[in-house]
């Protein structure tokens, strides 16, 4: 993606490692305001720490984590928490408060940061659960939601103080045909309707591929394709191909690699069993 | 190879010691992160009412049935033995001492630890596992202040208060088998009890003791469940731990409270 002055978030040659193992290098990755962006990969690949890094949950090795011009790297406990403010996330099973109320959990971040009265809260609840078709449900428990209700109920919290940026953490997973698209259309319309910017983590490929701008490929902690989706879905680069169509075949390896070859582990048996003296 | 031998051995002890030692700065370093963060508990009281239904209220029908029942041992075991020496008037005095400098405070907090100590790690650590603590943090909520502190302090509430119902319940039960039952004197049942029981000697240090205690099941409690691995062995592990921890603590703490407390 062309350098964008107006982007609203930035990561710059971003490294991180955890207990010395590399999880993320020379991330570079930019989310420009009022576009939805997917970020693609295989299951531990470090999509969803590239999230944490930008929610400041944890912190980048070396390079420069930006959100609206704020370096998230440098800001202390107390800018970090003003800075979330202005942030939602979905994670990936909706993370509702289970001793709560679908009303409460939409309510939570209101009566915990603002001082409205209980009329208005009661008000924004209805309007942002309304927002994602659950009104009717607001006095149920998060016990008694449907894996798709809850990541809707979990949408209207994230949406409760009308962030500037919404992440999403793999937003389709375990879903039903109808809840994956309902919940696909949400992420666009409201991305839309609020002058929002959304990020979606995600590996399912038809469903994201129907709804974002922009598509960020990492593979083994590296962005190894990028563009629209258009062009995502013509490349040729070997393991976008493979992801995007669901390959057995590819550079993606079947084999989780073996210490020896086939052959020699079945010939050899199990061996004499070692002792610990 | 002896000397192989015994340098794992060694390693192995350097590091699960190193490890304990790590683990125990950790959790010195989170009571204090929850001190710190206790104004929301305290000021939005009401959080912390909350909890103290769930962790006292709720806990108040084993502790006073046990209480109940450790008194009616207690008449029993203690006639039984006085009355050999001629003084089975004196049974009053045995109970309420036993209850109110000892068995109170331990044995309450021994339940607790089992019966809120436990549910209050697997919160935590459920809450953990399912990423609740995560959503907080990123609602620019402070888990450690919304979720932690108010349970903290309930625990720190409920224990002297569960204790002192613990000691009237078996003081009752004590009354039942040894007045009642088997008909020692009730005026000497009393008036006794009440000559030798000392407020700040006995009854204050109870109190103290089982303040400790809830400082101590609840700093662990917390902790334990904060710092479960988010998956199911890692929260079934940590409920175990806190029940395990817990007893040895308050065991060995009663031991250090009582040699300083009635050096006679």
């Amino acid at each position: 993606m062309t350098m964008n002055n107006d982007s609203l978030i930035r990561l710059t040659d971003v490294n991180f490692a955890y207990d010395q193992r590399p999880i993320l290098t020379g991330i570079n990755l930019e989310i420009p305001r009022g576009k939805v962006v997917a970020i693609m990969g295989l299951s531990g690949c470090g999509k969803t720490t590239t999230l944490r890094l930008i929610g400041g949950q944890v912190r980048a090795s070396s390079g420069e984590v930006r959100v609206d011009s704020q370096v998230v790297n440098d800001l202390d406990s107390d800018g970090l928490y003003q800075l979330r403010r202005r942030m939602g996330m979905l994670f990936q099973f909706g993370a509702l408060f289970t001793d709560m109320s679908v009303y409460d959990n939409v309510a939570f971040q209101m009566r915990e940061h603002t001082d409205l009265p209980e009329e208005l809260i009661h008000d924004m609840v209805m309007m942002k659960l309304h927002a994602v078709g659950l009104r009717g449900a607001h006095n149920l428990m998060p016990s008694e939601l449907s894996g798709g209700m809850a990541r809707r109920v979990a949408l209207a919290r994230a949406i409760a103080l009308d962030p500037m940026l919404i992440m999403y953490d793999e937003p389709f997973a375990g879903l039903d045909p109808i809840s994956l698209s309902i919940v696909g259309e949400l992420i666009r319309k409201l991305n839309d309707a609020l002058g929002i910017s959304s990020i979606v983590v995600t590996h399912d490929v038809q469903e994201s591929l129907k709804i974002v701008d922009y598509v960020y490929f990492v593979a083994a902690g590296k962005i190894v394709a990028e563009g629209t989706a258009d062009e995502i879905r013509d490349s040729t680069e070997p393991f976008v191909h493979q992801f995007i169509w669901g390959e057995p075949d590819g550079p993606v390896n079947f084999h989780y690699p073996a210490m020896r070859p086939y052959a020699e582990e079945m010939l050899s048996g199990p061996g004499r069993k070692q002792v610990w003296w | 190879m002896v000397v192989n031998v015994l340098r794992r051995i060694l390693e192995s002890l350097g590091r699960r010691v190193t490890s304990r030692l790590w683990r125990l700065g950790f959790a010195a370093r989170f009571l204090l992160a929850t001190l710190l963060h206790s104004g929301t508990a305290l000021k939005r009281f009401q959080l912390t009412i909350r909890e103290i239904y769930f962790t006292g209220v709720l806990s108040l029908i084993i502790i006073l049935v046990s209480g109940l029942f450790v008194g009616m041992v207690l008449g029993l075991q203690g006639y039984d033995t006085l009355q050999r020496y001629g003084s089975s008037e004196a049974l009053g005095i045995l109970v309420a001492l036993s209850l109110v400098r000892e068995l109170g405070p331990v044995v309450a907090a021994l339940l607790f630890a089992s019966r809120a100590g436990s549910a209050i790690t697997a919160e935590i650590g459920l809450m953990k596992a399912t990423e609740q603590l995560s959503a907080m943090e990123m609602m620019a909520v402070n888990p450690i202040a919304r979720v932690v502190a108010p349970r903290f302090w309930a625990g720190v509430i409920s224990m002297p208060l569960l204790a002192a119902l613990f000691s009237a319940m078996g003081i009752f039960g004590g009354y039942l088998v040894g007045v009642q039952l088997i008909g020692v004197d009730e005026g000497s049942f009393w008036s006794q009890m009440q000559a030798s029981v000392d407020f700040r000697e006995d009854i204050m240090n109870g109190v103290i003791k089982s303040f400790v205690f809830g400082v101590i099941v609840s700093w662990i409690a917390v902790f334990e469940g904060y710092d479960a691995d988010p998956t199911a062995e890692g929260v079934s592990g940590a409920t175990t731990r806190t029940v395990v921890t817990s007893s040895l603590a308050i065991l060995f703490a009663d031991f250090i409270l009582t040699a300083f407390m009635f050096r006679g």
